[in-house]
């Protein structure tokens, strides 16, 4: 439809405008509701834009919001949010409180950034329903809506609070401790094959296995299978050991660490690990560097953990379950590539190609990924 | 073994060193992460999360909050709510953002469900109302504010636009026809031409404006000129010539650069004419409107561009979120979407014919008989073949297509 122009009329009004059709993403926030940590767990996303407007969030008024102002002022975002949301429980009050040391992150939408809030919800005993009364911003805004999303053992359902319906219940069931782990260990397998980066991170590692250090300088092949499997049993397992560890502070927030450098770091040991290969320099002690950065691996799965949103359960099956996933994911590339590798790991082609070629590879697709990563440029059309 | 495995240790060292330094100092520096849906912590503060209006440099923006303040502590004046709804409506005009009309509709809050509120909060809610495609909810008050202040311009006007979306041509027409004793001759002729060209008249619509404005010679404020060769420049294209409509609605936008309608009227006519990476430079610097997004898409996606995926996510991700938040505002883009983006014609069919339950305009009829034609339905068509024929319908363009529709007919 087209806009028509200001017109003028007389009554009391100077200037009028006829129709709009204005084709921006409306205002909407997201709360994301699930039971875990012996509790409900929560996240509510609520655009910057809505915030600065209640808020008054650009400090400077120079029409940009940073984290510094955002960081600055989340106890007081955290604060004027939670006012706005009541929950309850058989006609009994629960308590809704931020979770973590550091409740305000960020996230983006498809219209730009939002503050996400962790909650944790409280409520007297085990709640099958819960009645959620909310808030934010129909004062100021009649289209808001409040979308509303509970994820269960079985399925997850979608509501929608508006001005007019500010008020919904919501049964929230318990999820068996084995489906919260499932899901878990599902989500981590997941991540091993579709997380590429590990991926390769792995096959640099991997790589060596079939070879040994002969001085002065070079590789020969392992004269037995038993050696090269107990190399690479030991390479994983400190990897893994070493990504839950980290995993687990990150996960309970004892820990915090910016998503960018993180992600830069792990495409920056994918790097190194390759590197080592052509040019070794940590000899012999290979567990012990996949230890180090299993370290910083685990920091990059936390992110991982988060989105998809702590599944339910308790959080410590969630981690079991995600670091058992891992190892499985892990141990199923192992399976596959050992025995392969053992059988080239005289040949020509195994020494030259495949692992100086492949070595090479992964450290140039780990150089772009820490190039767009820490530049935030697109090397590779999506 | 291998020399050529051997590397000096001291420079493999170096490698490893410059590698780890960089690093550091790369992510140190780094900005935005890209289009990340996993909640994280920015790496510094100085980092820019979003671009919100600034208020420093921002008169209107005051004044609002002001007027809001006020309201708040006598939420019963009614001159005070009319006020700020107006500005929040204009302010949502220029910005394209909806948030303002919702706004808006908060400072009417003490009168928005009354059945017969005062004549201007009527003709406000009206607007609102529209704008989320309540057309008939609008059209109630702005019946009962002609009827009652036969002399409210702007209440024939918006009446006559609504009127002529729904495809009730002859009533849109007069509604516009009270304008000339009340706005002005040419604002008559404009409302006239708008409500022929959208029944199909470009031909006419074209013509009569075209002398209606040698009449106004002069004298015309910019908004209404840009108005006025848009309206124009949309007949010359629908009329069939293109190159004529080109420089009117280049010249409109000219006049009114914000106006995001022209703009996608251009880009569409751009992109019929094969000059797709034009359409892409007009609408590349408006990536928040949906609209405008969908015209970057086709484009891109005619010229095979490695950013066609990127932008058709983004914008599959607003129509999902748009869904979500139980709104069908976009079914004619979606339509449009399904159809020239995923080559989905039944998905395409399915919501063109949604869409044309809710509105009658050209480009609902196009993308309906073009889904139609591509799902093999062409008998899907013929409530817009028989629409256009009934209105007296000439525009070669749609002629066309409805002629494919009738010869497609088993």
């Amino acid at each position: 439809m087209r806009p028509t122009p200001h017109l003028m009329v007389f009554a009391l009004l100077a200037m009028l405008v006829a129709p709009v059709a204005l084709a921006h993403k409306p205002s909407d926030s997201y709360l994301f509701l699930e039971r875990g940590g012996g509790g409900v767990q929560g996240r509510w996303d609520i655009a910057l834009k809505d915030l600065d407007e209640v808020l008054v969030l650009d400090a400077q008024g120079d029409g940009a919001i940073t984290w510094g102002e955002l960081r600055a002022r989340g106890d007081e975002v955290t604060r004027y949010a939670l006012e706005r949301l009541e929950v309850a429980s058989e006609g009994k009050p629960c308590t809704v409180t931020p979770a973590g040391d550091s409740p305000v992150r960020v996230v983006r939408h498809s219209d730009g950034a939002y503050a996400a809030l962790f909650l944790a919800i409280a409520c007297p005993g085990t709640p099958q329903e819960l009645d959620i009364r909310y808030a934010l911003l129909f004062d100021r805004d009649s289209q808001h809506r409040g979308v509303l999303r509970v994820t269960g053992a079985r399925a997850s359902e979608t509501l929608l609070f508006t001005a007019s319906r500010p008020q919904l219940r919501t049964s929230i069931d318990a999820p068996s401790a084995w489906g919260g782990l499932g899901t878990a260990v599902l989500s981590g397998v997941e991540h091993i094959w579709k997380g590429f980066d590990h991926l390769l991170f792995l096959l640099a590692l991997l790589l060596p296995a079939v070879l040994r250090r002969s001085e002065p300088s070079g590789w020969e092949p392992v004269p037995a299978f038993a050696p090269a499997l107990s190399d690479v049993v030991k390479v994983v397992s400190a990897f893994t050991v070493a990504h839950s560890l980290t995993l687990s502070a990150a996960s309970l927030g004892w820990v915090f660490l910016p998503s960018r450098l993180v992600e830069s770091a792990i495409a920056a040991s994918v790097v190194i690990a390759a590197l080592n290969n052509l040019f070794p320099l940590v000899r012999g002690t290979r567990w012990a560097a996949a230890f180090a950065l299993g370290l910083l691996h685990g920091f990059g799965f936390a992110s991982v953990l988060a989105e998809a949103g702590l599944s339910s359960g308790s959080l410590a099956v969630t981690l079991l379950g995600f670091n058992l996933g891992v190892e499985l994911g892990q141990l199923a590339c192992v399976a596959v590539f050992l025995p392969f590798a053992y059988s080239l790991r005289a040949s020509f082609l195994y020494r030259r190609v495949l692992f100086v070629g492949g070595s090479v590879v992964v450290a140039l697709l780990g150089c772009t990924w820490l190039a767009e990563r820490a530049l935030d440029l697109q090397l590779w059309p999506v | 073994m291998t020399p050529a495995l051997s590397l000096h240790f001291p420079l493999a060292r170096q490698v490893l060193l410059t590698t780890l330094l960089l690093t550091s100092v790369l992510a140190g520096c780094s900005r935005a992460p890209r289009g990340e849906e996993a909640p994280f912590v920015p790496a510094t503060d100085q980092e820019v999360l979003e671009r919100v209006p600034a208020r420093a440099a921002d008169p209107g923006a005051r004044e609002r909050e002001a007027l809001r303040q006020r309201l708040d502590t006598a939420p019963q004046d009614l001159e005070l709510a009319l006020k700020l709804a107006q500005a929040h409506i204009q302010e949502g005009r220029a910005k394209g953002d909806p948030r303002y009309l919702g706004r808006a509709q908060a400072a009417l809050s003490t009168w928005w469900e009354q059945e017969s509120p005062p004549l201007e909060v009527r003709v406000l809610r009206a607007t609102i109302l529209q704008s989320r495609h309540e057309f008939q909810a609008a059209l109630t008050d702005l019946d009962a504010v002609v009827r009652e202040a036969p002399g409210h311009s702007q209440a024939w006007l918006t009446r006559a636009v609504v009127l002529s979306v729904r495809g009730e041509h002859a009533e849109a027409a007069r509604s516009c026809a009270p304008l000339g004793g009340l706005a002005g001759e040419l604002t008559r002729a404009v409302c006239l031409a708008q409500v022929q060209s959208t029944a199909g008249q470009s031909k006419q619509a074209f013509a009569e404006l075209s002398k209606a404005l040698v009449a106004a010679q002069g004298g015309i404020a910019p908004t209404e000129q840009a108005w006025a060769l848009s309206v124009l420049g949309e007949a010359a294209a629908r009329a069939g010539d293109v190159p004529e409509g080109e420089r009117l609605l280049k010249q409109a936008l000219a006049l009114d650069p914000q106006d995001a309608y022209t703009r996608g009227a251009l880009a569409d006519l751009l992109i019929d004419a094969g000059r797709a990476s034009e359409a892409v430079e007009l609408v590349r610097s408006y990536p928040e409107d949906d609209a405008l997004l969908l015209r970057r898409v086709l484009a891109e996606k005619a010229l095979g561009t490695a950013e066609a995926r990127a932008q058709a996510d983004t914008l599959r991700t607003r129509y999902a979120a748009s869904h979500l938040r139980g709104d069908s505002l976009h079914a004619r883009e979606e339509a449009r979407f399904a159809l020239g983006v995923d080559q989905d014609a039944a998905r395409a069919l399915s919501l063109a014919e949604a869409n044309w339950q809710v509105q009658h305009e050209p480009w609902d009829a196009r993308v309906l008989m073009e889904a139609a034609l591509a799902a093999g339905r062409p008998q899907a068509a013929l409530p817009v073949v028989d629409f256009l024929q009934a209105n007296g319908a000439e525009d070669p363009g749609l002629m066309a297509l409805a002629q494919r529709v009738r010869s497609a007919l088993p």
